[in-house]
């Protein structure tokens, strides 16, 4: 017996029920925590004034809607490469979650975008790359539901999820290879962050949040596929109670 | 701390509605992620049955050939 036997659906399903509560607390103290800092210590900014504070929300989701891409198309390529069920069920646990931190990151990027550069929207290619982002996780949810044999649909998304992954570097680079109107970033490992202590602390402890209840939330996700997929298994059965 | 009172709060210094229609959006959308995952669980129970499928019981076969 090792860790691997949890690849086992069967024996996953109770190592995630436990696992849950803790990350969903986490995700709640630190949401708490970084609310508190973000909306209530944090100074007004002297250039942006208030409208800063939506990086409070925007940076967490879209570093998030990056992070989830790059779980989803690991775990669809470890499905692909050892035929592993519980692999290719994170990886399609993973996509609504990842798809809605994508909208939410364009959704308070305009909302900031607005009064800040007087638009909602504009291609440039940080915008442009994110929005292409989406799309390959509604197409790989769409080509998903599409195919009936779920074995098959998870070979086909994961193909997919795996072209895909080029998109994720051409993200985060496009403020530095484009000319974009999106500003470079504020927090990289090379330089020092160019913004104030309170502002960096809380933005990080918001997306600390945005990490834990995502694993949460993908980790309930795919306790629902699992017994979607297994309920006519005899432990299924028996913990639904449809015997 | 930044704010006299809570209808300063509200009003972010003229952005109220931006910084709150950011986290409002945001609030809405993650409730309405877990609300959807609980409807999901809930409508497990409604799912048709076929026949018994043991080909990956755990308790049927030996963990090494699941």
């Amino acid at each position: 017996m090792s860790w691997t036997r949890y690849a086992a659906p069967q024996l996953f399903y109770p190592l995630a029920g436990k696992m849950i509560p803790w990350f969903a607390a986490l995700a709640l103290l630190l949401t708490a925590v970084g609310l508190y800092l973000g909306l209530l210590v944090a100074p007004t900014d002297h250039q942006q004034g208030e409208s800063y504070r939506i990086i409070f929300v925007h940076v967490p989701a879209a570093w998030m809607s990056m992070i989830i891409y790059l779980a989803m198309a690991f775990w669809a390529a470890v499905g692909l490469m050892f035929n592993t069920r519980l692999a290719s069920m994170l990886a399609v646990a993973l996509a609504p979650s990842g798809a809605w931190m994508t909208f939410l990151a364009l959704w308070t990027g305009a909302l900031w975008g607005k009064p800040t550069w007087g638009t909602w929207w504009v291609w440039d290619a940080r915008l442009t790359s994110e929005l292409i982002l989406l799309f390959l996780y509604i197409g790989f949810m769409s080509l998903h539901a599409a195919i009936d044999d779920e074995r098959r649909a998870d070979r086909a998304a994961a193909v997919l999820a795996l072209v895909g992954v080029v998109n994720v570097p051409i993200i985060y680079f496009s403020v530095k290879w484009w000319n974009t109107l999106h500003q470079g970033a504020s927090v990289s490992l090379s330089k020092a962050p160019s913004m104030a202590t309170i502002m960096l602390v809380g933005m990080l402890v918001m997306a600390l949040a945005f990490w834990m209840y995502s694993i949460a939330v993908a980790l309930a996700r795919t306790r629902v596929i699992i017994l979607e997929r297994e309920h006519n298994t005899r432990w299924a059965r028996q913990l639904l109670g449809t015997t | 701390m930044n704010w006299n009172s809570l209808g300063q709060f509200l009003e972010m210094g003229g952005y109220g509605l931006y910084v709150w229609g950011s986290f409002g959006m945001c609030a809405l959308v993650l409730a309405a992620e877990c609300w959807g995952i609980a409807q999901r669980r809930k409508a497990l129970r409604e799912l048709p049955l076929d026949d018994l499928d043991d080909r990956n019981d755990l308790n049927e076969r030996p963990l090494h050939e699941a």
